[in-house]
């Protein structure tokens, strides 16, 4: 029984700055680091094994540049048991659809596993596709935005979704996918043993030809997404208040919306 | 300043510097309001292993290194000495078990301390006996397989926190220094209360508490050593522990020099920034030249005893002398530069400046360390004679 960690490594957004001619991040010089939402994924599934009493083996995953290495070096600092990263110049160009379906082609090659854990989203990309789009690859079943890890046994697992207003409560079929917010638990430290351990390990390496997957649907071939603009949307803005007694304003509404052809 | 520290070094500061920034940082201020212990700090400094660097490896720790201790206390003391100093004496209660308990005593007490599972603490000081530590007025007897002790110890740093402690008491009032001796005595005990819990000016955070031996039978196998060598033990464990001291007040320095430098670049007045003016741009050189000498004369002592000198008195001393006026001087300055905010709860410079002033008075006061490197100086050109 294995619970794999999808990591991505991304530029410490907290400390970049964004060109305002191009709208694009200024990477010189920024520290990269794990995708925050990430950690808690990891720290989730060692939590996990913990409760399992030590069963499950925990693994991360990382599809990237041969740097990722440190990214996955810092999970196994934490107390991951084992590391894989998927590099090839082939992989590079890929949208979230290749990405996907490169780390479905890898969580299948690792087997034998009952969890797969994302992050919400990526704080670089931000498109919160690649964990629906793994799931869709390998054909699990899913839950987003989770707070909350109920129960798990060897057939099912019951989380929290977090919601704008409250939680829902899902119980799904294992193997399954989820993708967690920061609601979920506070990530630890690396400990010193950790940190000499995870310094000495084997970093497992894949590419192209370990994976048996189709040429045309990785790396730039393989990602049908064109991105025409990148822009920062306009903060939100305040809206129209209507005041006054209910009947009236409940009139001014109808006008505006039948005016403006919202309804 | 390059200290060409090794690659287990590094990783070592680094992790402490992590733990100072993301879990001490944003929880200092509110532990040295309170002067509530704070544990949650001390579970995350136990899980980081911190605690073992200072344990030899036999007894789960990762190998018994002044250096890596004195990286883990001046990280730790950059964000707060109140927490620093609670996890420093619990080495302090650690090292004469270490120099001198058998393998029996160490098997039983180091592992807990490695882990963090226990806390340890050192217990010398008496109301009448502070610089003058011959004075102790703590006996213990022994009774069959048992000692009974009885006494008052006061000021003890993890005091009522702490599960292991190194006690020292007397045995044999005639022979004065000589008749003192050192016990290792658990929380539990029974006999063995604790007193008031102290108010104090800084380190907030630690706990300085009286313990109180009434009656209190321990296992004659908790005395280190041989009875009437406690004063050794005593003066050895200060030895060692004070390049520690050293180290937490460089790390204070560190923690105020950081700030002014900072808020120096911020502050504008007379249309200028302050670091523009030169009367500051000098108080900062300064600030930074002396801690830059307090660290180098730390690290120096405490490789000194990581290489396996003999007798290191003198340079531990002139170590914790040093970097803790060094500590007293430059929080005061970085108090001046920050001005009338300086003075305010609302930057950290002042509880800095309170917590600095410890560091001259305990593990021997100032004038006590000047007498121990007078004494060692005075010596060695007698014995070259
Ligand atoms: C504005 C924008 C521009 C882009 N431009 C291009 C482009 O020009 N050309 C192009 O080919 N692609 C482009 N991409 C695609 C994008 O860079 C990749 O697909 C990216 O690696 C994954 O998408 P994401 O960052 O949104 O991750 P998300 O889907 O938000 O990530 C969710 C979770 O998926 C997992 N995950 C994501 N990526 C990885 C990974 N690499 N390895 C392991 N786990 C992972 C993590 O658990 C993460 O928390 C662009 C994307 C955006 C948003
Ligand atoms: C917060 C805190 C924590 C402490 N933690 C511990 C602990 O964990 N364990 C422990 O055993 N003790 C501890 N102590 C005690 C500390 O070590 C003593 O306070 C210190 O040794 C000084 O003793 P004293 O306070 O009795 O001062 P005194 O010895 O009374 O000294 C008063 C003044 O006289 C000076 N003086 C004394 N003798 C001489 C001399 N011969 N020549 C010149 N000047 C002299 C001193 O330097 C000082 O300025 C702690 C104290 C404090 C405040």
């Amino acid at each position: 029984m294995k619970i794999i960690v999808l990591i991505k490594q991304v530029p410490d957004t907290t400390n970049v700055s964004i060109n305002p001619d191009t709208n694009t991040l200024m990477r010189e010089g920024v520290e990269s680091i794990i995708n925050p939402f990430d950690m808690y994924a990891i720290e989730e599934a060692l939590r996990l094994k913990e409760r399992l009493n030590g069963e499950p083996e925990t693994v991360v995953l990382s599809m990237g540049p041969p740097q990722v290495e440190t990214a996955l070096r810092e999970a196994l600092s934490m107390g991951i048991d084992k590391a894989v990263l998927l590099t090839d110049r082939k992989f590079a160009g890929s949208d979230t659809l290749a990405t996907s379906y490169t780390l479905a082609a890898a969580i299948k090659k690792l087997d034998d596993y009952s969890l797969v854990l994302c992050g919400k989203q990526a704080i670089d990309g931000d498109t919160a596709q690649v964990g629906p789009g793994v799931a869709t690859w390998l054909d699990l079943p899913i839950a987003t935005y989770i707070r909350k890890i109920e129960e798990i046994d060897k057939e099912k697992i019951l989380v929290e979704r977090l919601m704008d207003m409250g939680y829902d409560r899902i119980s799904l079929k294992l193997p399954a996918l989820l993708t967690v917010v920061k609601e979920l638990n506070e990530p630890r430290l690396p400990s010193l043993r950790g940190k000499l351990k995870a310094k000495k390990a084997e970093i497992i390496n894949w590419g192209f030809e370990d994976l048996g997957i189709e040429e045309d649907m990785i790396g730039l071939d393989g990602s049908p997404t064109y991105v025409v603009k990148i822009f920062s949307p306009p903060p939100k803005q305040g809206g129209e208040k209507f005041h006054g007694n209910p009947e009236d304003s409940a009139k001014k509404i109808f006008e505006y919306l039948t005016s403006t052809k919202i309804i | 300043m390059d200290y060409y520290l090794t690659e287990e070094e590094q990783m070592i500061k680094e992790l402490a510097a992590q733990i100072a920034d993301e879990k001490i940082v944003p929880v200092r201020a509110k532990f040295d309001e309170s002067g509530e212990f704070p544990w949650d700090i001390i579970k995350v400094i136990a899980d980081a292993d911190l605690f073992r660097i200072f344990i030899p490896e036999e007894y789960e720790g990762m190998g018994d290194r002044a250096m890596s201790l004195a990286l883990v206390t001046e990280e730790l003391s950059r964000a707060c000495a109140g927490v620093s100093v609670s996890y420093a004496a619990s080495a302090l209660g650690a090292i004469p078990i270490i120099l001198y308990a058998n393998d029996e005593q160490k098997k039983r007490f180091l592992p807990r301390i490695a882990s963090g599972k226990s806390l340890a603490a050192f217990a010398l000081t008496e109301s009448n006996a502070g610089s003058d530590a011959g004075a102790i007025q703590t006996t213990a007897k022994l009774d069959g397989n048992e000692y009974v002790l009885n006494g008052t110890k006061q000021w003890i740093t993890n005091g009522g926190e702490a599960e292991v402690y190194t006690v020292i008491a007397m045995t044999d009032k005639s022979r004065g220094a000589r008749g003192v001796s050192a016990f290792i005595v658990e929380k539990g005990t029974p006999g063995f209360d604790f007193g008031k819990k102290e108010d104090k000016l800084g380190i907030r955070a630690s706990t300085t508490r009286e313990l109180i031996f009434n009656d209190c039978r321990i296992p004659k196998e908790n005395l280190l050593k041989r009875e009437g060598f406690g004063f050794i033990v005593a003066m050895k464990t200060f030895d060692k522990s004070r390049p520690g001291v050293a180290a937490q007040a460089v790390g204070i320095a560190e923690g105020a020099f950081r700030e002014a430098l900072k808020y120096s670049k911020e502050r504008e007045q007379f249309g200028n920034l302050i670091s523009s003016f030169q009367g500051i741009q000098f108080m900062l050189a300064d600030m930074g030249t002396q801690i830059e000498a307090a660290r180098a004369l730390t690290y120096a002592a405490a490789r000194m005893i990581d290489k396996g000198a003999k007798n290191y008195k003198k340079e531990a001393a002139m170590a914790k002398l040093f970097a803790s006026d060094v500590a007293m001087k430059v929080t005061v300055d970085a108090v001046q530069i920050l001005g009338g905010y300086g003075y305010m709860k609302e930057y950290p410079v002042e509880k800095m400046m309170r917590d600095a002033k410890i560091t001259q008075i305990y593990e021997g006061t100032n004038q006590i360390q000047r007498l121990v490197i007078a004494s060692e100086l005075i010596r060695e050109t007698v014995s070259k004679k």
